[in-house]
């Protein structure tokens, strides 16, 4: 529901448009050169001192406060041809019928509100469908009742037959109804079958009771429960409920209670009480999301209490003490939704503004301006029309203008209160000759709208004061624009060209950096005064697309830039040579915007340092950015040099040697196993720790061809605890052989 | 004339009692000192080699190299330990001795193995 809510902002507050404009605005602030500037030569950039920090803060401050006012203020317009055309595209057929009779009475209830020509083929569907439903026995309440909505619109004949069954059939629902919405269908069911067909007798079997049992469902704060299990609540029961009991005091008036009837008055401004209020005014009813099937949007239980509302209005005798501006404050709710875009909200809305355009309540009458923007040079006139929701006329009535005031100011009105002329023909009130005292600018206007017979106050109600924002515009006038090249030192003049900015422009300048450029112009407005607009810009082109852009300052009605080169070197980039001029001026109350070239000037400053800032990389054609780059071929680390592999296996062969040599060495030294035990216990253990040494080594050559560390320990930690126990067993026992030896 | 033969004598001389000397080890020690002797030339034979073919996989010349030393320096190590003429070493069991030897060069053997590579 809250894409409802940025449609009714965007579609009619044209505050949107100060806000965005006072925003541009704010960023063109940064780009200001300040007058004191005290550019060091060697940083050369422009920082945003404090009075431009505060600045800015005090454009927030405006910027909040035109928003604030902006708030109170705004526009609705009542339904066009355009929710017309929207309706024709929303309700279409699918596959030649509607989905349900639900949809084939709201799409019938919307044509007719909007008085458009019904398209035979729904009217044919329509009338195929309700025939289908009526004629079966086993349709629910709830089909009946949609069947006969529809019907009343699209006027199929029933069989006197079929009407008979309903009736029956509606009237067991009534006596078996518990629920509020078997009460709603049973008895509106009834009553619209009393309308449609003549012959039948409708009678409410025990209308008090049934009364009495929906009143039952009531809760004190106004709203209303579904059942007596269900605790929740919500507005858009309170709507069916309301609709429900207006059908039973239809059905039968004269046998219930009057004192029952008034307190649903009671019922009523308890409801109201619960409205809900956004800050342009609309107000609206919601009920709180508990559960995701049930929840209605504001849009539906907005309609819904209205349906109540009026239809309870209509049976009844006696003023129902509702404040006129909460209706007025409901007609502005569904008119600021502008079109819907989904076909039920459309018919909500559609539906509640025709109980809104004729009701025993207040019929609200609302103000609208054909346009917003006036302008001075058309000599517009000020137009207004005051109709009801639809746009159908309104009783006689008067516009006044109460008063003008300039958007952002709190001054006192700039005009005095006077009453617009009413035109016949046309039913616009117009005034022509405010136009004397307003000069261009952004004003919000406010309409009082009087109604000239007093019976009508009952019937209508027009709301308080009105406030409509109005963009007057107009030619600004610019005058004794021109370029000077100025000396810095001595300050005198030493090129000077007048431009005219309306027309073509080619001056062709030349400065050095020790020179000043200054350019010159006035703008009035039509009235006479000052006028600042929103862009006044000096843009510099370099040839090699390198751009600067400088604010123009004004004081009162004179703008004046003041570019000194000395101090702009750095900015440049030290870039000399042609630089095309550009000047902007615009506002969107200014009807004369300009954009237009002045013509070069060719620049001549020093050479670049070598510490220089670069200018910025332009942007390049952006299929040759963003396409292929040139392919990187990756040079991969050449592999060493290894020897040839028969040098390697030669010398594998003499590291051999050795080995030989010590195994020939240890024979000659006559190397023998005397000392082997020869007990068999330690001579098993020499043997196994002869074969542990050797399966170690062996373990360790499968770790340098397969085995990685952790596994390598793994064994290793196993077979040194068995070498260790076997090494100890067979050592010990040599050691004592050798000990006894040396004792005896 | 007489000088220099008189050197070459005394270098003759030397040679003959060193190696008279050396035959009065006992066996145990001239199987130690073959060891040390193996071990010491086949680290030559791979120094040459790298020196000739460059030392490309450099860990595996160091591990190469150094397995050779250290074997050789804990065979010294065992020798200094079972001389019976040390005196240091009077109450030390040769067969402790060895079973040091065996474990260090197990421990050396599988760090040379993990930086072989």
């Amino acid at each position: 529901m809250d894409a409802l809510r940025l449609i009714q902002y965007s579609s009619r507050n044209q505050c949107v448009l100060s806000v965005v404009l006072h925003i541009l605005e704010l960023c063109a602030r940064p780009l200001d050169i300040p007058k004191t500037a005290k550019t060091s030569p060697q940083k050369g950039r422009i920082s945003l001192t404090f009075t431009e920090m505060a600045r800015s803060l005090a454009g927030f401050l405006v910027l909040v406060l035109v928003a604030s006012i902006c708030e109170g203020s705004s526009l609705f317009q009542p339904i066009s041809d355009s929710h017309r055309s929207a309706a024709l595209e929303l309700f279409t057929l699918d596959h030649g019928s509607f989905e349900s009779l639900e949809e084939t009475y709201e799409a019938l209830r919307t044509f007719q509100i909007l008085g458009m020509e019904k398209k035979p083929d729904v009217t044919a569907a329509a009338c195929r469908f309700i025939s289908e439903t009526v004629g079966s026995s086993s349709s629910t309440p709830k089909d009946l009742f949609y069947a006969l909505k529809a019907n009343s619109i699209a006027e199929c004949k029933i069989h006197e037959k079929a009407s008979k069954g309903i009736i029956s059939s509606l009237n067991a629902a009534v006596r078996g109804a518990s629920s509020l919405l078997d009460f709603y269908y049973s008895v509106g069911g009834l009553v619209l079958i009393k309308d449609q067909s003549t012959k039948a007798d409708i009678h409410l079997a025990d209308a008090e009771g049934v009364f009495r049992s929906v009143k039952a469902l009531s809760q004190s704060d106004g709203r209303w429960r579904y059942s007596s299990n269900n605790p929740e609540s919500s507005a858009f029961a309170a709507g069916i409920a309301l609709e429900t009991l207006a059908g039973i005091v239809s059905l039968a008036s004269s046998e219930l209670d009057q004192s029952l009837i008034s307190t649903l008055k009671n019922d009523i401004s308890k409801l109201f009480d619960s409205i809900e209020k956004y800050d342009d005014g609309t107000l609206y009813f919601n009920d709180k999301l508990v559960d995701g099937h049930e929840y209605q949007g504001p849009l539906s239980t907005t309609s819904s209490v209205l349906r109540g509302l009026t239809a309870f209005a209509a049976v009844t005798t006696g003023n129902l003490n509702l404040p006129g501006d909460k209706i007025l404050g409901l007609a502005k709710f569904f008119l600021g939704i502008g079109v819907p875009g989904d076909a039920k909200d459309f018919f909500y809305q559609i539906d509640a503004l025709a109980c809104l355009e004729s009701n025993r309540v207040s019929i609200p009458l609302i103000l609208s301006l054909p346009s917003t923007v006036l302008s001075l040079t058309k000599k517009d006139s000020l137009k207004v029309r005051v109709t009801t929701v639809f746009g159908s006329n309104a009783p006689p009535l008067a516009v006044k203008l109460v008063g003008a005031f300039s958007s952002g100011s709190k001054d006192a009105s700039l005009v005095a209160s006077q009453e617009l002329k009413f035109d016949q023909v046309s039913g616009l009130h117009i005034l022509n000759d405010f136009s004397k005292s307003i000069d261009v600018g952004s004003y919000t206007f406010v309409f009082e709208v009087v109604l000239q017979e007093p019976e009508d106050e009952k019937v209508y109600v027009t709301g308080s004061q009105t406030k409509v924002p109005i963009f007057v515009t107009g030619h600004i006038k610019i005058e004794n624009s021109e370029i000077v090249i100025l000396d810095s030192d001595l300050g005198s003049i030493e090129s000077q060209k007048k431009l005219d900015l309306a027309g073509k422009n080619a001056a062709s300048l030349s400065a050095n950096h020790l020179q000043k450029l200054r350019l010159s112009f006035q703008l009035t407005t039509p009235r006479g005064h000052a006028f600042k607009p929103h862009q006044a810009f000096l843009k510099l082109r370099h040839e090699s697309e390198v751009e600067h852009i400088f604010v123009v300052e004004n004081s009162g009605k004179q703008f004046e830039l003041v570019l000194n080169f000395l101090g702009l070197v750095e900015k440049f980039f030290y870039l000399s040579g042609k630089y095309d001029m550009e000047l902007t001026v615009g506002d969107a109350i200014m009807e004369n915007s300009l954009l237009v070239a002045i013509g070069h000037i060719e620049l001549d400053l020093p050479e670049a340092p070598e510490k220089a800032p670069r200018p910025p990389p332009q942007p390049v054609d952006p299929y040759s950015r963003y396409g292929p780059k040139a392919e990187i071929t990756h040079i991969f680390r050449a592999p060493e040099k290894r020897p040839p592999q028969e040098l390697s296996l030669a010398f594998l062969g003499l590291t051999i040697l050795p080995l030989l040599g010590f195994l020939i060495g240890l024979l000659r030294l006559g190397v023998n196993m005397r000392n082997f035990p020869a007990k068999p216990v330690p001579a098993t253990f020499g043997v196994l720790f002869h074969v542990g040494i050797g399966a170690v080594l062996l373990l360790y050559v499968f770790f340098w061809l397969k085995l990685d560390l952790f596994q390598t320990l793994k064994t290793l930690g196993f077979l040194g605890v068995f070498l260790v126990f076997v090494g100890h067993g067979v050592l010990s026992h040599l050691a004592a052989a050798s000990a006894k030896l040396k004792s005896a | 004339m007489a000088r220099e033969k008189s050197s070459k004598d005394n270098a003759k001389a030397l040679f003959h009692s060193l190696r008279s000397a050396y035959a009065a080890t006992p066996v145990n020690l001239k199987i130690i000192d073959l060891y040390v002797g193996f071990a010491v030339f086949t680290a030559l034979i791979q120094v040459v080699y790298m020196a000739s073919v460059g030392s490309f996989p450099f860990n595996s010349f160091l591990s190469g190299v150094l397995s050779c030393v250290g074997t050789a320096v804990l065979a010294v190590c065992l020798r200094i330990q079972v001389n019976k003429e040390n005196k240091e070493f009077k109450d030390l069991p040769p067969e402790r001795a060895f079973a040091d030897f065996v474990l260090c060069n197990l421990v050396l053997h599988l760090v040379i193995m993990n930086f072989l590579g």
